[in-house]
């Protein structure tokens, strides 16, 4: 019994180890580096001061090509987000202006509310491919949660456990692909439009280098200092940290309602056990699991 | 459900009166409070209680999803984002049945296993088993349905693959298809026909269960030792033991759940699902949600179309088949040392199709998924009938109490009263 | 299968009356308490959140922003509607003879006695602004119709008079007026009355 459980099992770690390595070498691709989140784990918080750097980098750099067509300006001054005041939305939404219908029908641009939805930098998809060779930059409002990248056996099974759990894919994706233009190989031919990125399964991809040091210019402490470097990397972070939160507006109040979630079960299924235990007492108690005596011939 | 001794009495004159109209109570209390309950029954036993909550959960959940939910391609996704962004509490509704799926299947697997590895599908409780077939077919059905209609890439492929397999079909293949789609492809109409469908299905399932926990109380459960209930000492009145261990299980295994909802929620979904459908871009690796990928990797294991649908198929319909093609006069695998080898196999064998499922059908993938399909028919075609001529079981115990205490051996105060409630079947 | 009456054991495993003998010790009865307690304050927890889904959410909140209407297009004795958070809002231009029968109603003759000067903004009498529906069942009224020359409501024959209140049932109330207040002498802000959103 114990043999073939013993067999079965290392036949089954052979397979997955053997498929893994294949896996990964006809990916070719290196696996984004993992970086540091202040929102990662069970315990994470989103840094309000990095959101705001990171809203600041798309309104700046990203945002003449990637909409956020699901995200409100008032989305900015809700709880769990970068902490803008009610005020600084309003005066905000009123630098951009949307399209409406007036009373005769014709449609004319106001200033934009809190209620209202990020403006497009395109009026629908096919002008934003035609503008940009043919592919859609992607709208950036999920983005975080639909980019992703193979860790493969056994770190697949590792990353869906508790305290030892990764579920920053999407984000250190976008961080890589950012920070991962560079230089092609010899021998290795960039057609024209498409540009050498380490990270991008393929590695030709269709955006040129978004970022590059010192572009943006983040508010100064008071003593007049910056409090973040200004370089590719932490306009890379920010902004991939402000799109966690675009993609996931209520993570904050997520994981800190599990927490007492699962903190009241647990104390809900230690009063049952306890209960259950007194109750078959009575008939002398209950058996349990697999029960391995049992496999014996009396 | 009429086939019990029904020991509850009226007291009031208004529940006499009622009963005596209705015996709903007494029913309520034959079968789930009087009930005889096999005293060695562990926790694979709890299953069926937490498939119950599950199923409960997921017809509630969804109920209000629905309240917010817009079955158009136009509108689908933005309406899944206004859920996930805008209700109140609407990321948790959608987390906890979209997880819900997940936690549904893997408490199926589990009663599964339990059913295969103690022979529960033997007679008499052929009709039993055969109706948890069914109820896993709906539940396949539910699933693929309801993981359509988030209209992301996943959705719109997910659908797109499945209804081709029915395209398979000769003759009649592609008219099946085309009054599925209710257009030249997948598109809105399809999607909207789903969402009617995905809501319509969970009913059925709860029509099957109800049949399912009927036939349950025609024959009485089956237990680890795979016998019998033979004296009054051999059970338990179902209140309050059952009760309280299922009540228990259930909330360990909200736990469980709950640590997806809360911590893991996308986890078991695909990255891909959050980009709007485009009929255009296929996603490069397009795979069926984990529980489907064992079958999955049976259909790319053979390189033809309608070969593949029929295997895939094949591997559901044979655990139908399992009540006759086992020929062990045992039910628990517990003494039976060959087949247990030759079960555990067959588990493996099962989470390594899974594995291969989500691979890319290339190379050395293809040739295990075929390994691993051969011995999966193998095992119910040649093992099950083979092995259960030729193995010589262990020695079974004489009474579920012997199981429990050994030979000999008395407790005190063990079993319900004499006659309170008897066995509910005694052969075979 | 046939049916067993239960007879009287020495030894029962539940008491007639549904409790387990030998729990009655009280830190059992407590754990047995805490416990239910536990269970019904969980069941209570799980519900909070699907009713709580079905209040208004977030964005439709957010769209209740205030509503500019522009009153110089509007003539003497048209009625304009508007919407308002999803809400029929009537906004009426009275003429001199309309706002002369509303003033002199005597209170007493109302069902639901209001002056017609608390029911518009001072200096503004030509402008009545109320919302669009019936105060019985909720159907939309028709303008200048019926003995009053207000509204009356095609659905149960409810008569409102020019200032919007109730003469003839079975509507019990009259139509309520939105909050609302003046830009300038020709633009009203509905939702916001004295530079105060509406709540």
């Amino acid at each position: 019994m114990k043999t073939t459980r013993l067999l079965a099992a290392s036949l089954l770690a052979a397979t997955l180890s053997i498929t893994t390595a294949s896996a990964e070498a006809e990916h070719g691709a290196p696996q984004p580096p993992r970086e540091k989140w202040s929102f990662a784990g069970m315990f994470g918080r989103f840094d309000q001061a990095q959101l705001q750097r990171g809203f600041q980098v798309y309104r700046e750099v990203c945002s003449s090509c990637h909409g956020m067509s699901l995200v409100r300006f008032r989305n900015l001054s809700e709880p769990g987000g970068p902490g803008f005041s009610v005020n600084q939305v309003k005066a905000l939404a009123a630098e951009y202006k949307v399209k409406e219908l007036n009373d005769s029908g014709e449609e004319v641009e106001r200033p934009a509310r809190p209620a209202d939805a990020f403006p497009s930098p395109f009026p629908n998809d096919k002008a934003a491919a035609a503008a940009n060779g043919g592919k859609a930059p992607p709208d950036f409002s999920v983005l975080a949660k639909a980019r992703t990248f193979e860790r493969g056996f056994p770190k697949f099974l590792t990353d869906a456990m508790p305290l030892v759990g990764y579920t920053e894919h999407g984000v250190d994706y976008i961080h890589a692909i950012l920070t991962g233009y560079e230089e092609p190989p010899a021998g290795k031919e960039v057609p024209t439009g498409t540009y050498y990125n380490k990270y991008y399964p393929g590695h030709l991809i269709a955006m040129p280098k978004p970022l590059s040091d010192e572009q943006v210019t983040y508010a100064k402490n008071d003593k007049g200092a910056p409090v973040v470097p200004e370089t590719t990397d932490q306009y890379a972070k920010d902004v991939a940290a402000f799109m966690a939160w675009t993609a996931e507006p209520h993570m904050m109040e997520r994981k800190a309602l599990g927490l007492r979630v699962i903190l009241f079960l647990i104390v809900l299924s230690g009063l049952l056990y306890y209960v259950k235990k007194r109750i078959w007492a009575k008939v002398g108690g209950e058996v349990h699991g697999l029960q391995p005596e049992l496999h014996k011939t009396y | 459900m009429s086939a019990h001794a029904n020991t509850y009495v009226p007291k009031s004159r208004v529940a006499k009166w009622f009963e005596s109209r209705l015996p709903l109570v007494g029913l309520v209390h034959s079968s789930f409070v009087a009930f005889p309950v096999p005293r060695n029954l562990n926790y694979f036993w709890t299953f069926g209680a937490i498939l119950i909550a599950m199923l409960m959960s997921q017809i509630v959940t969804g109920i209000w999803l629905a309240m917010h939910y817009d079955p158009s391609a136009a509108n689908a996704f933005n309406s899944v984002e206004h859920i996930m962004r805008d209700v109140n509490y609407g990321w948790l509704l959608r987390y906890m049945h979209a997880n819900g799926a997940s936690m549904f299947f893997v408490a199926v697997y589990i009663h599964m296993f339990r059913a295969l590895y103690y022979g529960s599908y033997k007679a008499p409780r052929e009709i039993l088993y055969i109706l948890g077939v069914i109820i896993y077919l709906l539940m396949m059905a539910t699933a693929f349905l309801g993981y359509t209609l988030p209209w992301g890439q996943m959705s719109f492929w997910g659908a797109t693959v499945i209804t081709s397999i029915l395209g398979a079909i000769p003759i009649v293949g592609e008219t099946i298809q085309s009054l599925l789609w209710g257009g030249y492809s997948v598109g809105s109409p399809t999607l909207n026909r789903f969402f009617s469908l995905h809501y319509l299905l969970p009913f059925m399932i709860l029509g099957v269960v109800v049949l399912h926990v009927w036939a349950l109380h025609v024959t009485g459960q089956n237990n680890p030792a795979g016998i019998p209930i033979k004296s009054s000492k051999d059970a338990v009145p179902f209140t309050p033991y059952a009760t309280v261990k299922d009540v228990f299980a259930t909330v360990v295994f909200g736990i469980f759940f709950a640590y997806w909802i809360f911590y893991q929620p996308n986890y078991l979904g695909h990255a891909d699902n959050y980009v709007p459908a485009n009929a255009a871009v296929t996603p490069a690796h397009i795979v069926p949600e984990w529980y489907f990928l064992p079958f999955y990797a049976i259909l790319r294991a053979v390189p033809d179309k309608l070969g593949g649908v029929i295997l895939m198929f094949s591997a559901v319909i044979i655990l139908a088949f399992a009540p006759w093609l086992d020929t062990s006069r045992v039910r628990s695998s517990n003494y039976r040392p060959i087949y247990r080898q030759f079960f555990w196999l067959f588990v493996v064998v099962t989470v390594l199709l899974g594995w291969l499922g989500s691979k890319p059908p290339e190379g050395g993938y293809v040739i295990a998924a075929r390994l691993c399909t051969a011995y999966y028919f193998l095992h119910f075609l040649v093992v099950m009938p083979l092995v259960g001529l030729f193995e010589t079981p262990d020695r079974v115990p004489d009474s579920i109490l012997e199981s429990v205490t050994g030979p000999g051996k008395q407790v005190s105060g063990a079993g319900i009263p004499a006659g309170a409630a008897a066995a509910p079947q005694t052969k075979g | 299968m046939a049916n067993h009456a239960a007879p009287p054991s020495a030894n029962p495993v539940v008491n007639a009356d549904g409790t387990i003998p030998g729990m009655d010790g009280t830190r059992r009865d407590f754990m047995f308490l805490a416990t239910g307690a536990g269970l019904a304050v969980g069941a209570g927890a799980l519900a909070w959140p699907f009713v709580a889904s079905m209040a208004p959410d977030a964005e439709t909140i957010a769209a209740g922003a205030p509503l500019e209407v522009d009153l110089t297009p509007i003539q003497e004795g048209q009625i304009v509607n508007v919407f308002w958070r999803g809400k029929l809002i009537f906004v009426r231009h009275r003429t001199a003879k309309e706002i002369k029968e509303a003033e002199t109603v005597p209170l007493k003759d109302l069902i639901d006695p209001q002056a017609d000067a608390a029911r518009v903004k001072d200096g503004h009498a030509q402008w009545l602004v109320v919302y669009g529906n019936c105060t019985h069942l909720g159907c939309v009224p028709i303008g200048h119709q019926g003995q009053y020359e207000g509204w009356s409501c095609p659905c149960h024959g409810s008569l409102y008079d020019t200032s919007g209140r109730v003469r003839r049932g079975p509507a019990p109330t009259n139509l309520p007026v939105p909050p609302y207040g003046f830009e300038t002498a020709t633009k009203i802000r509905i939702g916001e009355e004295g530079g105060k959103a509406a709540a």
